[in-house]
């Protein structure tokens, strides 16, 4: 068990979050999209680019680039004290967002800046230089392992296999996450969805249909982590995080140990342990979700419900505005946007301070982030609330 | 058994997997079994990650197994792999212990279910790779 216990995170806080403009935004370079939230960020804190003395990546899938971090930083005439490039997956945001806490504690730097941006949509499939060895080539991709969905399709057949989980309640976390995405007008689907239209959708992978599935987008989000006295005169209401946990079990789900039970079981309950608060406590959840599959696991695996109790718990409206437990509040993966997770962040730092509009869940005093990456394969939890 | 032309990019054997690669050329599953504390590794790699012992044999898989799961692909990410949908990728449970991602060939997408008793068939790609596939156990 890996010891958080000497109250570090006290001495760090949110100040500000950013995003760009989500869906398709044609003829902006993930660059530009970078740039963009990290500028929105900034201004969100009251803070100016002097202020700002560490930068942290997240570089385009689709273009590796070295030294990311700092290409980043120079480009917005920033120079960092401490920088660096990540990449977990979709796991990366909480993950970055954990470094920079780290290193604001820590004294290595006053004021870091997160970010992914990615213009996926307009770009997708068009590399500039190359890809990453994903370690798919050898033994997977030659089978036709082509895409994010199979992976996962795999897993929520395991899943539907062992507990009886179906794809109607695949169905109602599509549903609501859309419900929510209409709700944000920073977002790239705006058209309601009904179950009947999840059941009539085509498959891609089955058991996955297309509304199992996340969207491609364009689009870039950024945070501002601030020591905590720094904190005192930004321009909003600092936001604090009270728990972390982390797990990373597999590479590849060729060699998972399972399939129906993932990292976020351990990274959950690290987080739970650390904010000394329960699932029960949470009033808004900001969940990784790349695939419905992956909403649902998680949801047991944090102990929001018994394992294999994940697809009853998400029927009925449970987990839409209004219900026990609001889920991506913004839309998500699902129907606001493909951000990496970065927005799932941003969300829940909005929801703390109450600016949500219609969305607003009353009383989002504490809310859970996570972030889920590879297939099944990292996995980073948090927990937020106000000083 | 590859009726249209395979135009993915390759599995590039290297120092670990070149064993592994060449004993499908010869329509023998090879798997790594650690001379030291007999677990059975796959993907190939040099140490045993249960152990990190050096020493390993290579031997013949039975080539039987179960699936443990699957998925059928209806509609292919990738242009190249759209003229092949319906296909069907599964994660296949060797006797032996590990798992491989795999195809399940042989028959419909609609007769494979999880549990089901497959073996190894060897499909040959290229000149140079020969790739183990699955088919029902009958």
């Amino acid at each position: 068990m890996v010891d958080y216990s000497t109250g570090w995170l006290d001495r760090v806080a949110i100040v500000g979050v950013g995003d760009t403009q989500v869906g398709k935004v044609p003829g902006v370079s993930s660059l530009a999209l970078h740039q963009w939230a990290i500028r929105e960020a900034i201004e969100d804190a009251g803070l100016t680019r002097d202020d700002v003395d560490a930068v942290f990546t997240q570089p385009p899938y689709a273009d590796p680039t070295f030294l990311h971090s700092v290409w980043v930083a120079k480009s917005l005439g920033i120079k960092p004290r401490y920088s660096a490039d990540m990449n977990i997956g979709g796991a990366t945001p909480v993950g970055m967002l954990v470094h920079a806490a780290l290193a604001v504690a820590n004294g290595l730097c006053n004021v870091a800046v997160i970010s992914f941006a990615e213009n996926a949509l307009s770009a997708r499939g068009k590399p500039h230089h190359g890809r990453y060895n994903q370690q798919y080539e050898d033994y997977e991709r030659p089978y036709g392992r082509v895409g994010a969905p199979i992976g996962y399709a795999l897993a929520a057949r395991r899943h539907m296999y062992e507990y009886g989980t179906t794809s109607e309640q695949f169905g109602a976390i599509a549903v609501a996450m859309r419900k929510h995405a209409v709700m944000n007008p920073n977002s790239q689907m705006h058209d309601p969805i009904t179950l009947s239209d999840h059941q009539a959708a085509p498959y891609v992978v089955e058991p996955f249909r297309l509304l199992d599935c996340c969207l491609v987008s364009d689009g870039g989000g950024a945070v501002v982590v601030t020591t905590r006295d720094r904190a005192k005169d930004v321009k909003k209401s600092p936001v604090r995080i009270l728990g972390l946990g982390s797990c990373h079990p597999h590479k590849n789900i060729q060699s998972a140990e399972t399939l129906s039970e993932t990292g976020a079981r351990y990274s959950g309950s690290q987080a739970f342990l650390q904010a000394g608060v329960s699932p029960k406590d949470i009033n808004v959840a900001e969940i990784y979700d790349c695939f419905t599959y992956t909403v649902l696991v998680q949801l047991e695996d944090l102990g929001f419900c018994e394992k294999g109790e994940g697809g009853s718990f998400v029927e009925g409206g449970r987990i839409e505005l209004g219900g026990e437990l609001p889920v991506n509040t913004h839309g998500g993966l699902l129907s606001q946007g493909h951000i990496d997770g970065m927005l799932h962040i941003v969300e829940a730092v909005r929801q703390i301070r109450s600016e949500c509009g219609s969305r607003q869940v009353q009383e989002a005093e504490l809310a859970l982030v996570t972030g889920n990456g590879g297939e099944l394969s990292t996995h980073w939890t948090a927990i937020m609330g106000r000083y | 058994m590859a009726e249209i032309p395979f135009k993915q990019p390759l599995p590039i054997p290297d120092e670990d997997s070149s064993p592994y690669w060449e004993g499908c050329r010869k329509s023998r599953l090879m798997l790594q079994r650690c001379g030291t504390c007999g677990t059975v590794r796959f993907p190939p790699q040099h140490l045993c990650p249960s152990c990190w012992s050096e020493n390993a044999d290579w031997v013949q898989a039975s080539g039987r197994g179960e699936v443990y799961t699957f998925g059928v692909v209806r509609r292919a990410l990738r242009p190249d792999w759209r003229e092949r949908v319906p296909y069907v990728v599964a994660l296949v449970c060797l006797e032996e212990g590990p798992k491989l991602f795999t195809n399940i060939v042989d028959c419909r997408p609609e007769e494979v279910a999880i549990g089901m008793p497959v073996v190894v068939i060897f499909d040959q790609v290229s000149e140079e790779i020969v790739l183990p596939k699955f088919r029902p156990l009958t």
